[in-house]
Formats: C-alpha cells, structure tokens, sequence
C-alpha cells in the first residue's frame, strides 16, 4: 500500500494497466512528454515509448475516432480529453459510432476504449473548464458512465474500466484530485494523505464497474451522491448530526439499483445530490427509478440537490456549486414529518 | 516479418513527431532559412489562387536586418501609423506585464500574455476599417487596444469585478466588446472561425461592406471547425480573413502535431482554393500589408484569404502552464525573426522619425497610463472567492432573454439558500 491522491491513483492505474496488457494505449492533448496538464499520465510515454503514450492534435473528434479505429484493430485506447466541456466535437465518434458499434456489427466489432475527462467546477475554470455533462452520456445507449470519488476508487475502477469490454466515460472530479473538498470554499481543504481512501495498493486490483458503495451506514435517509459531492455530502450530514445511509454510486451506467432500492427501503427517505445541471440531470433518473421501485416506502418527497440551469460562472462559482447551505436545507425538508 | 500467407514483408512503423529540443537541449534555429525581407513579388488583389500557389510555401517580409522597408510588399506607412503600431503593440506589452503580476498577486484567478506576438493583432487592427468585425482567439487583446478600447474595462473583465460588463461569467480575458468590433471570445478552440465566415456571408448577403476576420493558433487548425471554416469561406467566396497564429507551440504540443512537420500551415489554403499567405509575423509592416492586401480582396469580392503569421509563443501559454517542463528555457531568445516591438523601433530610428529618448519616454507614459487603469479598476474589486462583486440573481439573467419559470424559481431558491448562509 502506497498513500496516493487522486492524480496519482490514476496514474499508477494506467501504468499498471499498460504493464499488463501490450494493448493498452494512451493518448490525448499534452499528455505525451509532458504528462497531461493535470499531471495524470506523468512517464508513461518514457516507460512504454512513444507509440504505446502520445500528443495527441487538437481534435477531440479525432482523439475519439481514432481511439474507435485502434480499437477496431484491436488495441485498447484510453484517450484522454483535457476537459470535459471540450468533448462536445467528439460527441458524433462517442454517440453514433462507439456507442453502437457491438450492436450495429452483431458483435462482429466492439469498442473497448476508456473516454478520461477531467470534469466539475470549484476551480474558477468559468463555463468552459467546469462542466458536469455526465447525464448527456448515461442518456445514450451504449455507453458505461464512470465517476470516482477517492484515489482507491479512482484506481480500481479505472484498471476495470480498461479491462471492460465496451466504450467507458471515466469523469475525474477535478477539485479532489488533490484532497476530498468537503464544499466549505473558505476553510483549506486536507490533503489526500490525511484520509483512509488514500491508501492505495501499488499492483493490480480492480474495483467492478456497476457497484456502489456504502461509504456512511445509517438509517433515518438515503443520500445518493458520486464524485465531488461524496465529500460535500458526508460532511453536511457529519454537521447536522443525521443518520444518513450516504451511498456513493461510483458507476452511474450501469447503475447499482439493487443498493440503492435496498437503502431507500430501509430509510423511507432520499436525497439527490450532484453538480450538473438540474433538468434532465441524472438526478431525474434517480428520482424516478426510486419512486418507481419503492413508492410505498417513501415516508416523503424524494429531494434533488443540484447546481443551476445556467453555464458556469467564474466569478459566483460558490453561489452555483450545491454547497453544504443548499444540500443541508435539503436534508432539513426530506427529514420532516 | 513474416506474416500467416507466408509472405514476407516489412513491418510498418508509427511515426510521433518530436520537437528538435527539449529541456536542456542546445537550441540553434540555424537550419530555419527565410527568404530575404522584400523578395517576394505581391500580386494583384483579384488573382486567381492558382497563379499564386507558391505563396503559402515561402515568407513575406518587409523589415530588413537593418530596419529598412523593402519590396513590394512595403505598405508604405505614414510616420503617424508606424507610431500607433509601436505604441499600440508596447501598450498591449506593458498591460500583459500588469494582469501577469495581478493574477500572480492573488487579484484574478488565470491570465494569458501574448509577449512577441503583439503584431499578429495590433498591425492587423490597423490594416483593418473599424467597423470590420473581429473573431479573436484568446491571444488577440491586441485588437481591443489598437481599437483603442478602454483598458479600464478590459481590466474590469479581468478582475470580474463590480465594472465587468459580463458580470464575472467569463474566465479573465475572455473579453467581449461588440462596439469595438470585438466578438465574445470562446474557450472552446476553433468554434469563431466558421461563425466569422458565417459574418462575412451574412455581410454580403445583405450588400454591405464591412468583413470580418478571425484567429487561431497553429494547434486549432487541427479541429474539424478550422476546416469547416475554410470550406465554407471556399464555397461562398465569404469576404473573410482567416488567420493562423503560428507560434509553434500549443500549450506542450509543437506545431508537428498540428501537421507542422508536413508543410506550413498557410498550404492548408490551397486544398479550398482559398488565396495563402505566409507571412513573418514578428514584421509589423508584413502582417499589416498582408492584412491590407486580403482586407482589399474581400472587399472586392475576390473571397476568402488564409494568412499564417510564423512566430513565437515567447511566454507560457497561460499562469496555469510552466514551459520549462516541456521545452528548453531559452528557445524564445534564440528563434530568429526577433522581437516585434524592437524591430518596428529599429525601422522608425531608420528613418530618422525616432530614438531612444522618445521610446523610453512613449514606455514611462504608457506604464502610468496602464498603472493609471489598474487603480481604477481595482477600485471597482477584485476577484476573490468570498467577496461577491455581481449579484447572486444575476446567475440567471441572460440565460434567456425572458427567464423562464424554472429559472425564476431557481433564482427565489438561491436567495433563501443565501439568506440562511448568511451572505
């Protein structure tokens, strides 16, 4: 065991993952010589060479139809696209073609590429280095949606995702790469060496994509939360002193139901938190898939957390990103009556 | 290699371009030959792109070693124009200086400096009508400060304080100035390069008279809306011009991934049938008769023109970056066509229109005029997670331009969530 932040649990996965399996390949912008800007591919391209680690041109379509091709062939792509809110161009090579390839060929061709972005606010990125888009990709049939909320997760579930037979979206949570921000913006935030999920095995292991995880027992709500808003979470629970079942969902497609229906069976109540817009967000789904499965259990409304249906501002970032303030006026309304 | 039919035959290779120097390389730009400063011929604005298909592949220059403006290409500027140039493009240094030191002193959360670049925008500016219409990148305040527009304003945007018209939406620098001519700048790479052909084909669409213009780095060309830019200007014969910074270096990436080590990034024009220049981009006088000469030509309804200006990136791409970790530290120094600012005040000492006492005289009053705007405008706020210079309501506005109910329900939710935190 080795203690890793988030950047680091990353990097070691790929490493590993490439030391295995000869297949395994990395590209994307500046992640070469270089090692990406957020430092995630740091020496790979000098431990496995130039063709196995590589700058990729700027063109997201290509970064993903290229890796659709690679994979056509045979290899296994991880590609790298800088920021979430610059997949967009890729959006045609994701949807249409990785999405559908296994179904469309009968199976005759399949696409086990692993999309990373970086994605989420808190950094004062502004509306183009800060988006959630998880819940365009969990709307389209084909794809499997991947967030990591610690550096044991972040490596595990990335040495699965590569190992995964079909096209992963592997979001990164940009604002814990180096510590889990809890949501107070003003108070510094500890690092990753101070906490549990940090210790991190140096080989291989994987943690299986389509399992969430309990990462607070309790009894009186269910929280359901991914990424970022883990920490947020727990911490705004710690404060108002409930007895809250936090469960972290890891994977939202495929998404781990049978945990989640057997939570909310138990607590009667559910809270929806996350980052990305709220209309049409993956919170809706939640929200609907609960009441479906267990409408005679709900004690009262299911709440959803989110941020706003605006882009992103730079400056009033603190008054858009659900907070402590927001989530905590949440978990006060679904524990009445 | 021998392969399952038996069959033997040679295993291919991937190429990865690499750049000539890394970290503690020796640099030596030797090999880089340019033709002479005024040896290339100018044609007429309305030839035909296929009688000038060697353009795109040479440099045209018109600074000599000495100072000197030389051939054809010679715009033949007023002493008055030369000197707005020099100060424009010492302005827009001087004002980079200050917004660097701001950002690093905590006032802002990201600057970008286009240090050895100020030509590429300031001498385009000027070789354009005010009324044509900019699509910058994120490197082009040079454009806003040719325009003359206020620095006060831009430094407001900057520092997302209370003055900022964009009320703190946009990351620093990401301006937006319609009065000067100046469109929202994006941080997606590319996307203003179509919508400026989209301008120039609305402009002529409707009989008027103005064109646009746009910027993008040597790395952009490689997203799909550069090409789909060019095709578009082709087809239409859009009056646009489109600009490709080459300052070799995209963020860690060098110009051979943007397809660099093929050929030269004004050829890309030729494929569209779209004219091509190439020009010296550190030559003030070159970028603007190029500007001038593609400015007329799509003025005359003669179409499109691409024109790459060769320069280079002399500071990091951003705070955000550190260059020392991808390329030798001093590569600027040694890059060959010199310093634009240097060299435009070479030309004018030529000329007998300027010295040393007058540039350290126009330095010292342009520092004051930029010290000047920066205590205005910080009187006006600074960036700073804690304090809120734009209203928490101002979040929805402009989403829409009647705000729909979910939003104004959205907004009352956000004003209890701040009443009961207390901000």
């Amino acid at each position: 065991m080795t203690r890793m932040n988030m950047i680091q649990a990353i990097n070691s996965a790929m490493d590993v993952a490439m030391e295995r399996d000869p297949d395994v390949m990395v590209m994307g912008e500046d992640v070469g010589y270089f090692g990406g800007v957020f430092r995630a591919t740091a020496g790979l391209q000098k431990k496995y060479g130039k063709t196995r680690c590589f700058d990729a041109p700027i063109n997201e379509c290509g970064i993903i139809g290229v890796a659709v091709g690679m994979a056509a062939y045979g290899l296994r792509p991880v590609p790298e696209i800088q920021f979430a809110d610059y997949i967009y161009p890729g959006m045609d090579q994701l949807v249409s073609e990785a999405a559908r390839l296994r179904y469309r060929s009968g199976g005759e061709f399949t696409c086990p590429i692993t999309v990373r972005s970086p994605f989420g606010g808190g950094i004062f990125g502004g509306q183009t280095h800060s988006q959630s888009p998880e819940g365009i990709f969990t709307h389209v049939s084909g794809l499997k949606t991947v967030i990591p909320s610690n550096p044991y997760d972040a490596k595990g579930l990335l040495i699965a995702a590569i190992e995964d037979p079909d096209p992963v979206l592997f979001f990164e949570p940009k604002r814990i790469y180096n510590g889990p921000f809890d949501g107070h913006y003003d108070r510094p935030v500890s690092p990753w060496s101070k906490h549990g999920s940090s210790e991190v095995p140096e080989g291989h292991y994987t943690v299986p994509l389509g399992k969430a995880a309990i990462v607070r027992a309790g009894e009186a709500v269910t929280l359901l939360c991914y990424g970022t808003m883990v920490h947020v979470a727990l911490g705004v629970v710690e404060e108002a002193g409930v007895d809250a079942e936090v469960i972290d969902l890891r994977t939202l497609v495929p998404l781990d139901i049978d945990t989640i229906v057997a939570s909310v069976e138990k607590t009667g109540r559910c809270l929806i938190v996350h980052e990305a817009t709220r209309t049409s967000g993956f919170g809706a789904e939640l929200s609907a898939q609960v009441q479906e499965r267990c409408f005679h259990h709900l004690e009262a409304p299911i709440e959803r957390v989110t941020g706003w249906d605006t882009p992103y501002p730079h400056s009033l970032e603190w008054a858009y990103f659900p907070g402590p303030v927001r989530i905590g006026e949440a978990l006060k309304r679904v524990m009445k009556d | 290699m021998v392969d399952e039919a038996g069959r033997n035959l040679r295993p291919l290779t991937l190429h990865v371009p690499e750049p000539k120097y890394r970290p503690g390389d020796t640099v030596s730009f030797d090999d880089m030959v340019f033709p002479a400063a005024g040896s290339v011929a100018r044609p007429p604005v309305d030839a035909d792109p296929a009688t000038m298909r060697d353009l795109p592949y040479t440099l045209i220059r018109v600074l000599d070693a000495d100072g000197s403006a030389v051939g054809e290409w010679n715009p033949r500027l007023s002493t008055d124009r030369l000197l707005r140039i020099l100060r424009g493009m010492m302005l827009t240094r001087i004002y980079d200086d200050r917004m660097f030191r701001a950002q690093r002193q905590g006032k802002t959360s990201f600057y970008m400096k286009c240090t050895g670049e100020e030509a590429v925008a300031v001498a385009a500016a000027e070789a354009l009508d005010r009324d044509d219409m900019c699509f910058p990148s994120y490197r082009q305040q040079g454009l806003l400060i040719a325009r003359d527009w206020s620095l006060v304003d831009m430094m407001c945007q900057v520092y997302s304080n209370a003055g900022d018209r964009l009320k703190g939406r946009q990351l620093p620098i990401m301006y937006s100035a319609k009065d000067a001519g100046f469109f929202s700048v994006s941080g997606n790479l590319g996307t203003q390069y179509p919508q400026a052909v989209g301008w120039a084909m609305a402009s002529a669409a409707k009989g008027d008279t103005r064109i646009a213009a746009s910027w993008v780095g040597e790395g952009t060309t490689a997203e799909g809306d550069f090409h789909a830019a060019c095709t578009f200007a082709s087809v239409f014969r859009a009056p646009v011009i489109l600009n490709i910074v080459n300052n070799q270096w995209a963020i860690s990436s060098f110009a051979g991934f943007a397809g660099g080590e093929s050929t030269t990034f004004a050829a890309r024009g030729l494929g569209y049938g779209i004219a091509a220049l190439r020009v010296d981009g550190n030559d003030p006088l070159a970028v603007y008769a190029a500007t001038e000469w593609a400015a007329e030509r799509a003025r005359t309804n003669h179409g499109a023109t691409l024109i790459e200006h060769f320069t280079y990136r002399v500071e990091a791409h951003s705070t955000s970056d550190d260059p020392g970790a991808y390329r030798p530290a001093d590569e600027a120094l040694h890059f060959p066509l010199g310093d634009p600012i240097a060299r435009l005040k070479t030309h004018l000492i030529a000329l007998g229109e300027w010295d040393d006492a007058r540039h350290d005289a126009l330095r010292t009053e342009l520092v004051a005029q930029v010290r000047d705007a920066g205590r205005e405008a910080e009187k006006q706020g600074v960036l700073s997670g804690t304090a809120f210079n734009h209203g928490f309501e101002t979040i929805f506005e402009d989403v829409f331009e009647t705000m729909p109910q979910h939003l104004k329900e959205q907004s009352d939710w956000m004003a209890e969530e701040r009443r009961v935190a207390g901000v």
